[in-house]
């Protein structure tokens, strides 16, 4: 009916990043890279978003506005964390403001290292996102279907998330994006069954 | 009395990738007031002085702000020969000059890029930024680096321009300037781009002065305000003037950048031809000890660039003033009195770097 894969549209978010990331996010999109060309069009509004670019670590200030960015976004979403401060955290890892990557706040998809990112870098990152919200979006539909629409809840984000587990570990090279990911695989678990005995009550 | 509503603006927007924040205070349409309030992206890397020694931390300084990235690693390292007396060599100079350039010509076309992009002509920001991309990739070709270069050390600069290289620098220059002129008249002759920024947000010169705004901000307000006058690099041996408006409104600013660019386009032709031969860093021993001053041009204006030493490895202390933060004051006073819908487009009138402003 619809093909939304390719039409996805991105939401960028600068966390607390040195711009450099920023502007190549912005440069992917403008013709030379072109990322365009898959549809993805770049959107002010996070209501309207399916990608959420993040760049740069989280700090205590902006902790708050990632999690409301995310949360406004409709389900399925896919976030993508570009250049090593939304990673890691990267050189300001050691800075007393710095909490860490973007993943101490919201559950990231895709890890796109880089200091700054560079553009194919970055355009191969929503590439594997793309892939990565079809997925989703059929598991969501799916979910749809059997529990009916429901706005204010409605799906167990957990359950959606192990779709992408296998995806991710192809993506993720670097030691320490690979044990965060072995956590965001331990905690989904866990919330998944809570989750399902409050639904059978 | 009217009725008076506040309207949040940011952290999240649209004109600008950077988290800004205001409070608007807004009666029928019209600001009377903007409150700004900061701290999204403060990482607090001034405080890394701590943590890395004098050499390293040149590339820190050069991640405070993506864009005029150069410049920070630039004026940082200006600081630290300054306290240690170290003579760079005429080349190193020459190159920091023409590189520094090059960054000030990819940060504008930014900026007009977006700019275009506030007034909704899309269609001219993606001209601005095709041709952006030309400097970049001149950028990557001589220093690896396409946003974050790190060719400055203390001492000099890490890489030379080659003549195969400069030939391209000389090639590119030609073809941007051919394409700067073609799409120069839209920004400033256009009937609708004019409609949006002839005669708004005006700021008089006694208004920037008293300020303090800093930049091309100040220059299209009638103040002859440049650090390169200074000659610190190889500015001291090239010839340029310092380009200024009296109007001091949007279309003031825009026509100032846009003949910076051509000025900048000049003074790296310059730099090319004056290349002198030699070493491209001097050698660098012992540790800092004593405090410096140095103040740049950065492509948003002047930034200044305080270091303190105590004879270790790491400083005492690292600061760093930039010019959004001085322009800052001069924004809220742009918007007093403005629409509304024009609050996107004064904000890019300044040049905004939150990244550099906040750290």
């Amino acid at each position: 009916m619809f093909e939304i894969k390719r039409s996805p549209w991105v939401l960028h978010y600068d966390g607390s990043s040195c711009n450099g990331c920023d502007i190549e996010v912005l440069a992917c999109l403008t013709p030379v890279y072109d990322a365009e060309r898959f549809g993805i069009v770049n959107t002010g509004d996070p209501m309207q978003a399916d990608i959420l670019l993040i760049t740069g670590g989280i700090n205590s200030q902006n902790a708050p506005v990632v999690k409301q960015l995310y949360d406004q976004m409709p389900r399925p979403k896919v976030v993508c964390a570009i250049g090593v401060c939304a990673c890691t955290g990267g050189i300001f890892k050691d800075c007393y403001n710095i909490l860490g990557g973007a993943d101490t706040v919201i559950p990231v998809d895709i890890y796109v290292p880089g200091c700054a990112a560079r553009p194919q870098a970055i355009i191969d990152g929503i590439v594997k996102a793309v892939d990565l919200f079809e997925k989703r979006l059929e598991k969501h539909k799916e979910w749809v279907r059997i529990h009916g629409e429901v706005h204010d809840d409605p799906v167990d984000e957990n359950e959606v998330r192990e779709v992408g587990t296998e995806e991710t570990k192809t993506t993720t090279k670097t030691e320490t994006a690979k044990t965060e990911k072995a956590k965001s695989e331990t905690k989904p678990k866990s919330n998944k069954k809570g989750k399902k005995s409050r639904r059978k009550k | 009395m009217k009725k008076r509503s506040i309207v949040p603006y940011g952290p999240q927007h649209p004109v600008l990738p950077e988290p800004i924040h205001l409070d608007l205070v807004i009666e029928d349409e019209k600001i009377v007031e903007a409150i700004p309030s900061v701290g999204f992206i403060h990482r607090g890397l001034e405080n890394l002085v701590q943590k890395r020694d004098f050499n390293q931390m040149a590339y820190v300084a050069e991640r405070v702000c993506g864009i005029c990235s150069f410049g920070h690693g630039f004026g940082y390292c200006e600081a630290i020969e300054d306290i240690m007396d170290i003579e760079v060599p005429d080349r190193a100079k020459y190159l920091r000059t023409i590189w520094f350039e090059l960054s000030r010509m990819h940060s504008h076309f930014l900026w007009l890029g977006l700019l275009a992009d506030g007034f909704g002509f899309e269609n001219l920001f993606y001209q601005c930024w095709r041709i952006r991309e030309k400097i970049l990739d001149v950028l990557e070709l001589t220093t690896g680096g396409r946003v974050i270069f790190s060719v400055n050390k203390v001492g000099g600069v890490m890489k030379d321009i080659t003549p195969e290289m400069a030939g391209a620098i000389l090639d590119m220059l030609a073809s941007v300037k051919k394409e700067l002129k073609a799409i120069a008249p839209t920004f400033t002759e256009d009937y609708a781009v004019k409609s949006r920024l002839v005669g708004v947000g005006v700021l008089t010169k006694q208004q920037a002065h008293d300020l303090g705004c800093a930049g091309p901000f100040a220059r299209a307000s009638g103040i002859a305000t440049d650090m390169r006058k200074l000659g610190y690099a190889a500015y001291g041996d090239i010839d340029f003037d310092v380009i200024t408006s009296n109007d001091g409104d949007s279309y003031a600013r825009c026509y100032v950048r846009i003949r910076e660019i051509f000025q900048s386009i000049s003074i790296i032709e310059q730099a090319i031809e004056k290349l002198p031969e030699g070493e491209l860093a001097a050698a660098v021993k012992g540790n800092p000890k004593g405090e410096s001053f140095i103040r740049i041009e950065q492509p948003r204006g002047e930034a200044i660039y305080y270091v303190s030493a105590n004879g270790s490895p790491h400083l005492d202390r690292m600061r760093v003033r930039t010019p959004t933060f001085a322009n800052l004051a001069g924004l809220c006073e742009t918007l007093k009195g403005a629409d509304y819908a024009d609050v996107g487009l004064l904000i890019l009138t300044i040049d905004p770097c939150i990244s550099c402003t906040e750290r």
